[in-house]
């Protein structure tokens, strides 16, 4: 079976001389659901945006067959999904209806193919009573599921999803979790939620310093290199019959 | 923030918000336009083009109060040249200086405040304002938001910091300065990651466009009475 994204010795640098990926190899089959950990700096983000070309380093990035090179992006853009960490990037549309309507019109869909496309779209995440708001009129989780929206609009076969738990309140957090848990595309999500991963990804892999150091089972991983949030001894925990 | 209250003005229901942007936007600019061209001394078609605009914002069902405190925004710039009008020796003109520019700003505010912002871009785009400026003012209108969000964070920052220097101005001002400073770097990165995200969803240039404005008779027959209404008033 043809890997969806496959990816091999890939090396980038930043224009300040960092380097931000050393060397990376990486394949993602259908159906996988794959965490990106590693602490922050050590490459993830920048790993992603090579795979829809937004960045482009030295080596082979290739999405559902095809090389990931300038004759072929809006080919690739229309098969990767992006969700961005921060949604207020992302929502830049004056309304929410032209919003996620964006993508589809870039693909050469006609308006109203477009608004068919926004409005199923939105109804996938929830949000249809959205559809004439402006964005900045959305809270958090809100924004964060109309940007999903927006991505979802363009039938992706992969989604990708950067820090797709920052911002958000543990009931927003569950919400976007049954609902990436309903989606049928592979994913590939960057994230230092361990608990969030654990809950979705068949698989995860390590970034350390550019490289990927190590890929496996998601709590092996987490086991490994004590990839969690730090548990406080019992004295350390707020109680409310401690008088200080 | 002031722009958010237009913005929910503009999402009324009047017949009033229910015209077609251009048609809106037509009357607005041959208001103006006569407007400039009216005689200081002719204080009738003053008040005529004032209980005009009355008008507008009563059917626009828009709070006449409001409306008028916030055309106030012009003043400081109006009565400063007014001000030299009036040190130079030609009271009526300077008077008529405010007037005019205190009617133009009600006038543009009537307008932003019967017509949702997407539309009256759409309707500017389709008079042939370029598309550039149309994306820019599109741009800078959303992330207004985001930017003077940021900086009530960095006062906030600042404010809890204050501590000893509370009283000295010029580490407020150098404070604030190195802020802006801030504020400017960060809006080029957020700029850098709204580009990102728009490749992301294939853009290559040129923004789609959903359409929805239709130009009825009846928007047309609007242009026409408040033109027609205006060049009588102008040439009396």
């Amino acid at each position: 079976m043809t890997p969806l994204i496959e990816v091999h010795d890939l090396h980038f640098q930043y224009e300040d001389g960092t380097q931000a990926l050393d060397g990376v190899t990486f394949s993602l089959q259908p159906g996988e659901t794959v965490a990106l950990f590693g602490a922050n700096g050590s490459g993830k983000t920048t790993f992603v945006l090579h795979l829809n070309g937004i960045l482009e380093g030295q080596g082979s990035v290739a999405v559902c067959g095809m090389p990931v090179i300038k004759e072929n992006l809006t080919a690739v853009r229309s098969k990767i999904g992006m969700v961005f960490q921060d949604s207020d990037e992302q929502l830049f549309m004056p309304t929410v209806r032209e919003d996620v309507a964006f993508g589809p019109l870039n693909q050469g869909l006609t308006p109203e193919q477009a608004v068919a496309r926004a409005k199923v779209a939105l109804e996938q995440v929830g949000m249809t009573h959205t559809l004439d708001k402006a964005p900045y009129h959305l809270s958090a989780g809100e924004k964060r599921r109309v940007a999903l929206a927006g991505v979802l609009a363009m039938e992706p076969e992969i989604l990708v999803l950067d820090e797709p738990t920052t911002f958000l309140d543990p009931p927003a957090q569950r919400n976007l979790l049954h609902l990436l848990q309903g989606l049928p595309q592979a994913k590939l999500i960057v994230t230092h939620d361990t608990r969030f991963a654990a809950a979705l990804a068949t698989r995860a892999v390590f970034f350390d310093r550019g490289k990927l150091v190590a890929d496996g089972d998601v709590e092996e991983i987490v086991r490994h290199f004590d990839w969690t949030y730090p548990v406080l001894p019992e004295d350390l925990r707020y109680s409310a019959q401690r008088r200080f | 923030m002031h722009h958010v209250l237009v913005d929910r003005w503009s999402r009324g229901t009047s017949r009033l918000h229910a015209r077609d942007p251009r048609a809106k936007i037509l009357a607005v600019v041959a208001f103006l336009i006569v407007l400039a061209t009216t005689p200081p001394h002719a204080a009738v078609p003053l008040m005529i083009y004032t209980v005009l605009l009355l008008a507008g914002i009563l059917i626009a069902g828009l709070p006449v109060g409001s409306v008028a405190l916030r055309g106030m925004a012009v003043l400081p710039f109006s009565l400063t040249f007014g001000l030299i009008s009036w040190l130079a020796g030609d009271a009526l003109r300077a008077q008529a200086l405010v007037e005019k520019s205190y009617l133009s700003a009600v006038a543009v505010l009537l307008l932003a405040g019967t017509t949702p912002l997407p539309l009256l871009l759409q309707g500017l785009e389709a008079l042939g304002t370029p598309r550039f400026l149309v994306m820019v003012t599109q741009f800078l209108y959303r992330y207004l938001f985001v930017i003077s969000e940021q900086a009530q964070h960095f006062r906030l920052a600042a404010a809890c910091r204050e501590g000893a220097h509370k009283k000295h101005r010029r580490m407020r001002f150098r404070g604030a300065a190195g802020a802006l400073a801030v504020l400017f770097a960060r809006s080029y990165y957020r700029a850098e990651g709204i580009h990102r995200a728009m490749l992301a969803r294939s853009f290559s240039g040129r923004f789609g466009v959903l359409g929805g404005l239709h130009f009825r008779a009846s928007d047309l027959l609007f242009t026409l009475a408040i033109g027609m209404f205006l060049i009588v008033v102008r040439v009396q």
